[in-house]
């Protein structure tokens, strides 16, 4: 069979074919992913119009590459210029050597868990072996929280945060939404609370929980449920007005289809109602997450929460030289897991909702 | 492999030494409170070198944010016990601030205080303070010498102000004594007002420590008394000035201590002696040798959950030096004493000298009789307590009995000079307040905006 046989050559086009439809197929996710740059580079690689293909790669890769390359010469430049009481800003550099170091301590208190957990062993079998079984304990390693644990416990507070805004939220939402007289009723509270900053909720969340959380061995500390409230308080506003647009904006046929089919009002909601609202609720979850890990950041460093506010604060305090390096690691960290969560709540939004526009 | 037999066979000593059941603390997981100063040394010396453990004690260590905090936390129940300023269990006690019975078994150090002054008010104060032959100010500086910066800024018409860390700390009297044995007027505490600034010169307010050097270059406070690493850490920022350490005001006087609820303490006696050992095996390390552990605690406590600044700025203080100007590095070794010189048992007569204090400023409102200086003091600072737990420590072999004063009935035998080189004599109080020239004496009381009596 020479290359040339019709037969092999409509295999190769045919087999051409699939992969570029593949390739479409796969750029709706890597568009969700924020890796759109993939799509013309597999594109490219599949022979399929390589030239073309270069602009979009230029555009969607080699653009941001080169603004982030200027940023970081712009401030490795201008950077020691800025001279403080505690040492020169610190440059990228800098800031990646703390972040080794704060890697690299993470690794040191492992190994300090390891050795407790080692030595609690030894203790526990010579308890046993000297018939005092009884005193055996199996205890968690008493060492302060590495940067990792940190960032985990923020994650958890702000999620936690948002699932009771959602759970609040969503349900008022359907109801200003279905109602006009509960829109009414709720409009002026919403206007007046949206706008007060979490650290003037502070205050009151600290006291209410400090007075009805009393017993100091209950599943949550109070700085988590401080923070997770005061998250709550200031990222229910997205999610409920954008709910209650949602719902209120419905396709009037469907509600006359409802009227028609006499539906009683649970089916109503959960058959009509939640699935045409779809779209801006999830717009309003993805604003709120975004409002709440912003908020986090200050309740944490006031409610002394063990989190990344915490650790801001306390480098702040500790005052060393490497402390603003340090800073400006948890800085990038925070906006690094902000895009993240953002990201998260798109791929679910576009998982959820059928529409034109994504 | 060596160190996992070197620790099995003190594991052993240790459970060998807890023979009987009567010994085991009744408590074992405690959480116990800090502030971020290098005093608190000996408990993350306890706690990374094992003593804790070894005592069959599992403790976690937490930072607070401030004093009132830490206080809080301690009455509350949330820290079993905590690194206190001295005066605090007294005041507590007294009901000076939230009332509760707290009691303290274990000094942490002795002196480790300086104040600080802002650069532009140690340009007023150089021309005053006498050179020696290389042109360096001779210390110990008097207050004196601050004289000319408060007539510039009353000429200028702004208030003095001066930050310490707690209407009760030992920061708070330190200063007033250094001001009032230069003839200035701090100020007065009385039942209504407890800002302290009745009649004062120069106003004296609460800052807490780690937010002292911003407070300086800020200019909210011309200057501050304080533990380590803040007034190193002020002359690395360049930002001020130390002009007086403890050691120059009122010596060898108990500075931290460790601070217990009394119901946990009489709850739990074995836990409060297990504590104690293992705090004061912390302590006699420190000590070591003239100091040579030094270092290796600096590097140990300048990890971010101790204390957390440069290990250069703590090794200043911590090792045996202390730099006023920059440059200006003099020698000074007893400037943190941990174990030297008996400086964990709670002395009665260091107890008093804080509630005199107290009552001279007025924070303790009326008159009291010298056997109630006496009581207050035998019931917060609890010596049979420390000395149990040293007696223990002797008999297991781990420490010497030399260095503990098993004789002693509470009083310092040679009570250290003070600045203005008037003596103490803590079994008359109420003489010695007499003696004071500024302050409240005999029966006088703080009525309104006057002293009367």
């Amino acid at each position: 069979m020479s290359a040339l046989d019709p037969a092999t050559f409509q295999d190769r086009a045919a087999r051409r074919a699939r992969l570029f439809t593949t390739i479409n197929k796969l750029d709706g996710w890597f568009q969700v992913l924020g890796l759109s740059f993939v799509t013309p580079l597999l594109r490219a690689l599949a022979g399929d119009n390589p030239a073309a293909q270069m602009r979009h790669i230029w555009r969607l890769l080699g653009v941001p590459l080169l603004a982030i390359a200027l940023f970081l010469a712009l401030w490795g430049a201008l950077a020691p210029r800025v001279v403080t009481s505690l040492g020169a800003i610190p440059g990228p550099g800098a800031v990646w050597e703390q972040a080794l170091v704060l890697h690299s301590d993470h690794v040191a208190e492992r190994a300090k868990a390891a050795e407790f957990q080692l030595r609690q062993d030894e203790r526990n079998a010579e308890l046993v072996a000297s018939g005092q079984a009884d005193r055996v304990r199996e205890r968690a390693y008493t060492g302060s929280p590495t940067y990792y644990s940190q960032i985990w416990t923020s994650v958890q507070t702000v999620f936690f945060g948002f699932l009771i805004a959602t759970l609040v939220a969503v349900p008022l939402g359907i109801l200003a939404g279905l109602s006009p007289t509960a829109n009414a009723a709720l409009n002026p509270l919403i206007q007046i609370f949206k706008p007060v900053s979490p650290l003037a909720w502070l205050p009151i969340v600290t006291m209410v929980v400090s007075a009805v959380y009393a017993s100091p061995d209950g599943m949550f500390s109070k700085a988590f449920l401080t923070s997770a409230i005061t998250v709550t308080l200031c990222s229910l506003w997205p999610t409920l007005i954008n709910t209650a647009l949602g719902v209120a904006s419905i396709d009037r046929d469907l509600i006359s289809v409802s009227r028609v089919l006499r539906l009683n009002t649970w089916t109503k909601i959960t058959r009509l109602v939640l699935p045409s609202a779809l779209p801006l609720i999830f717009t309003g979850l993805r604003l709120s997450l975004g409002v709440g890990w912003m908020v986090l950041i200050a309740a944490e460093m006031l409610a002394q929460n063990p989190g990344l506010g915490k650790f801001i604060w306390d480098e702040f305090q500790n005052g060393s030289s490497s402390s603003l390096a340090r800073i400006m690691v948890a800085v990038f960290t925070i906006g690094i897991i902000g895009f993240a969560l953002d990201r998260l709540m798109f791929a679910l939004q576009s998982l959820f909702t059928f529409s034109n526009n994504r | 492999m060596i160190r996992k037999l070197a620790y099995s066979a003190a594991l052993l000593a240790a459970l060998a030494a807890q023979a009987s059941a009567d010994d085991l603390p009744e408590v074992e997981d405690l959480t116990l409170g800090f502030i971020k100063l290098t005093d608190m040394a000996p408990l993350a010396i306890a706690y990374e070198k094992g003593y804790f453990e070894d005592e069959g004690l599992f403790v976690t260590l937490e930072a607070q944010a401030n004093w009132k905090v830490l206080l809080d936390g301690v009455i509350d129940g949330k820290l079993q016990g905590a690194h206190m300023l001295a005066g605090l269990p007294l005041a507590a006690t007294i009901g000076f601030g939230t009332q509760a019975h707290i009691v303290t078994p274990f000094v942490f150090d002795l002196n480790g205080n300086a104040t600080t002054m802002s650069n532009e008010v140690w340009e007023l104060m150089r021309p005053a303070i006498p050179s020696d032959a290389d042109g360096k100010p001779i210390h110990p500086i008097s207050a004196e010498a601050l004289r000319p910066a408060l007539d510039a800024f009353a000429a200028q018409g702004r208030p003095f102000n001066l930050g310490m860390v707690f209407p009760v700390s030992t920061h708070n009297y330190e200063q007033r004594y250094w001001l009032a044995a230069g003839g200035i007027h701090p100020g007065f505490y009385s039942p209504d007002n407890s800002s302290g600034q009745i009649g004062a010169e120069v106003l004296l307010s609460v800052t807490p420590p780690p937010q002292m050097p911003a407070t300086l270059e800020a200019g909210t406070i011309s200057g501050y008394t304080v533990g380590e690493p803040w007034n190193q850490q002020a002359v690395a920022m360049g930002i001020g000035v130390p002009v007086a350490t403890d050691l120059d005001i009122f010596p060898m006087r108990a500075e931290k201590v460790l601070g217990l609820r009394a119901d946990f303490v009489e709850e739990n006696p074995n836990t409060v002696k297990a504590l104690t050992r293992a705090l004061i095996r912390a302590a006699m390390w420190l000590d070591e040798s003239d100091n040579a552990n030094r270092m290796e605690a600096v590097e140990i406590i300048s990890s971010p959950s101790y204390v957390g600044a440069d290990p250069a700025v703590l090794a200043n203080s911590m090792t045996g030096t202390f730099e006023y100007e920059k440059g200006d590095i003099r020698p000074v070794p007893d400037f943190n004493v941990f174990f030297r010189y008996q400086a964990n048992y709670p002395f009665a007569s260091d107890a008093v000298w804080y509630l005199t204090q107290m009552r001279r400023w007025g924070q303790i409102p009326e008159a009291k009789p010298d056997a109630w200086y006496a009581e207050t003091a035998q019931s917060v600072f609890l010596s049979n307590l420390y000395l149990d737990a040293a007696q223990s420590l002797v008999d297991d072999g781990l420490a010497p009995a030399e260095a503990f004063p098993f004789d002693s009935d509470g009083y310092r035998t040679a009570p250290a000079k003070a600045i203005d080189a008037l003596p103490f004599d803590a079994r008359s109080p109420n003489a010695y307040i007499d003696s004071l020239s500024i302050g409240l004496k005999g029966d006088q009381r703080v009525i309104g905006n006057e002293v009367q009596g």
